[in-house]
């Protein structure tokens, strides 16, 4: 790891307000949020189309006027620099290479405009293009490269700038799937290598969950929450993440906490077969402060199972299956339930057919429950 | 009845019909003067397609012509300019008007449409008025500007059309490597518009070098003159005759350069035509 300057990126109460050509306001993108992006941290900005994610890498970026608030980059509020003078590469969805320039040309652009000598720059482009594969194809035009070439090249534009931050908005969007997780790893790489912080935005929350050293979920231009992406996976805030991250997401099924037999059960709020599940373990101190109100009841397909638990704690439920995915080693099975079905993923190559009766075993400590109303996690 | 095509031959016979009615239609005056250069003065009026003898004499009456060979001249500068200062100021409006953010912009692309609408006739007068006062009537700036102005509206609105094409993250992507906007405009975006400009500049071209009223109007001395005009005032040995050999000629001798133009841009001009659709 390279020591540098400080480039850790502050956001403090970022308001984006897009207004139509005479200045009356249209639509607020991002709604005043606040995240600080630490020195040599890789951030990843996730949330559904829409949320002002990549609104808000442009704007760190200086590609869009900051409505209210301020960014900093290390100790310098950047708000009214432009974009070169912030020390920031980015890499584009599609590329953006200058077509018309070969990769030599492509890389050196920005080291020609900064004045650098030609030697340097010959050196710089020179080490990067070998570190990315493509020294062999430096006189090629862009139109001439794969997707995944291109995308490496993007990649080299950016380091050859040896930028504090680098800016990543859905760069691998446009690849196949091979090639997506191919460059995925590079940029993982890429990223212990340089040790520079970096920001990387996309709609898909495998990349944020492989990638991130945390991840922003955002939602209409609100920060939902901001975590490491283990914390994100077992102790969602809202039901928002609960739904967002994890493939397939959380079950979320409403239903209330009632007192049974002395013991506590969870009861789905349905009007015939619901599921009801017997509670108890290190989830009932938690459910009996909601006894007799709605909530929502939040479980990982992962913690569903057709075996106990080694040590006995799941609490066991009979039901049907409605629709099987075998995947090989481990199957998507959609159990059904009184207003719907919840997924459980079950390991073995077992074939799950329709209507076959399971015994699921619900792993009930890493239940997490939600509040309807506000559907914030409740503790 | 029907061949391979599952076409009825009356279709087919239908479709070659017109393809050669609009054959003839469009090169027909075209062949006619040709061959009319070619034939001998004493056989200008016979009603024969064909001339039975050819001859070169009315182009080496028009090479001969030193009013001609000026005209000529004037033609190339007044054109070249008119097509090289159109595209300057044209592709820089274009930018402005493609791509950068600022009020009125429809009212702008619509008020330069608005200036081709009218005839030139009606804008004769006051564009002499103007020349005048600017002392550059009789002059080739003074046609040059004329051209210019006529030139502008076209080259603006296609070019127009060509910056918008072109992805805009193209452009962030030079900023973020530090380009000013006008090292943008030169070094990202014009390179990517030379189809487009090599189109416009060639319909440009063609539209001054043409060009009869204006020159016509606005020069009067044989070393300003235009080609249109010098050969409009061709004169025959005698008052009473009109020479149609040399003026067919001289026509001839004019469109080559054109031609000539067209071919070796024949390749950009195509992919000019299709690169903003298949961009998008």
């Amino acid at each position: 790891m390279k020591t540098k300057e400080d480039a850790s990126v502050k956001i403090s109460n970022l308001v984006k307000t897009y207004t139509d050509d005479r200045g009356r306001p249209t639509f607020t993108a991002v709604k005043n949020i606040n995240l600080h992006i630490n020195n040599g941290e890789f951030m990843v900005l996730v949330g559904p189309s829409g949320c002002g994610k990549s609104t808000t890498l442009r704007m760190v970026a200086g590609l869009e006027k900051i409505t209210s608030g301020e960014i900093a980059i290390g100790d310098k509020v950047v708000n009214d620099l432009e974009p070169k003078d912030r020390g920031i590469s980015m890499v584009f969805q599609s590329y953006a290479l200058y077509p018309h320039m070969n990769l030599y040309d492509n890389m050196a652009f920005g080291l020609k405009l900064a004045k650098k000598t030609k030697d340097f720059i010959a050196d710089t482009v020179g080490k990067t293009s070998k570190a990315l594969g493509l020294d062999h194809m430096l006189q090629r035009k862009p139109g001439a490269l794969s997707g995944g070439q291109r995308q490496r090249v993007a990649l080299g534009r950016a380091i050859v700038r040896d930028p504090k931050v680098f800016l990543f908005d859905e760069p691998l969007s446009n690849l196949d799937a091979k090639m997506r997780v191919q460059m995925r790893t590079e940029i993982s790489r890429l990223h212990v290598e340089l040790g520079s912080t970096m920001i990387y935005v996309t709609h898909d929350q495998v990349e944020a969950m492989t990638m991130g050293d945390r991840i922003c979920v955002m939602r209409d231009g609100i920060i939902m929450q901001v975590a490491d992406p283990l914390t994100l996976f077992r102790h969602p805030e809202n039901m928002f993440v609960a739904g967002f991250i994890g493939s397939p997401p959380m079950n979320l099924v409403k239903g209330k906490i009632q007192k049974r037999d002395g013991g506590l059960v969870f009861v789905e709020t349905a009007e015939s077969g619901a599921l009801t599940l017997p509670i108890r373990g290190r989830f009932e101190p938690l459910a009996s402060k909601y006894v007799d109100k709605e909530v929502v009841f939040g479980i990982r397909p992962e913690h569903i199972n057709n075996e106990p638990k080694a040590d006995g704690s799941s609490t066991l439920v009979n039901m049907k299956v409605e629709i099987a995915e075998p995947m090989g080693s481990e199957s998507l099975v959609y159990l059904k339930t009184g207003s719907g079905s919840v997924i459980a993923r079950i390991q073995g190559d077992h074939i799950f057919h329709l209507g076959e009766d399971v015994l699921a075993h619900f792993d009930i400590d890493r239940v997490t429950l939600f509040d309807p109303k506000t559907e914030n996690v409740l503790k | 009845m029907k061949n391979q095509d599952g076409k009825s031959i009356v279709f087919q016979a239908g479709f070659w019909f017109f393809v050669v009615l609009i054959l003839v239609f469009s090169l027909f005056p075209f062949l006619y003067a040709l061959l009319s250069s070619f034939r001998p003065s004493n056989e200008l009026f016979s009603t024969e397609l064909w001339p039975k003898t050819l001859t070169f004499e009315h182009y080496l009456a028009v090479f001969a012509n030193p009013r001609f060979v000026q005209s000529l001249v004037n033609s190339i500068i007044v054109a070249g300019s008119t097509v090289l200062i159109a595209l300057v100021f044209g592709s820089l409006c274009a930018y402005a008007l493609g791509r950068l953010p600022f009020r009125f912009k429809g009212l702008a692309l619509y008020t330069i449409l608005l200036m081709t609408m009218f005839p030139q006739i009606a804008v004769l007068s006051g564009l002499f008025v103007m020349l005048k006062t600017l002392g550059l009537f009789n002059t080739r700036p003074g046609l040059i500007l004329t051209y210019f102005i006529f030139s502008m509206p076209f080259t603006i609105w296609v070019m127009t059309q060509y910056f918008r094409s072109l992805p805009k993250e193209l452009e962030e992507a030079a900023y973020v490597d530090g380009a000013s906007p006008l090292a943008v405009f030169w070094q990202v975006l014009l390179p990517l518009t030379v189809p487009g400009m090599i189109s416009t500049g060639l319909l440009a071209f063609i539209g001054a070098w043409n060009e009869f009223l204006f020159a016509l109007t606005f020069t009067v001395t044989d070393d300003m003159k235009t080609v249109p005009v010098v050969i409009s005032q061709f004169t025959g040995v005698s008052a009473y005759e009109q020479p149609w050999g040399s003026i067919m000629a001289a026509s001839m001798v004019v469109t080559i350069p054109l031609l000539i133009l067209v071919m070796f841009f024949q390749r950009r001009i195509v992919a000019g035509l299709t690169a903003g659709a298949v961009k998008g």
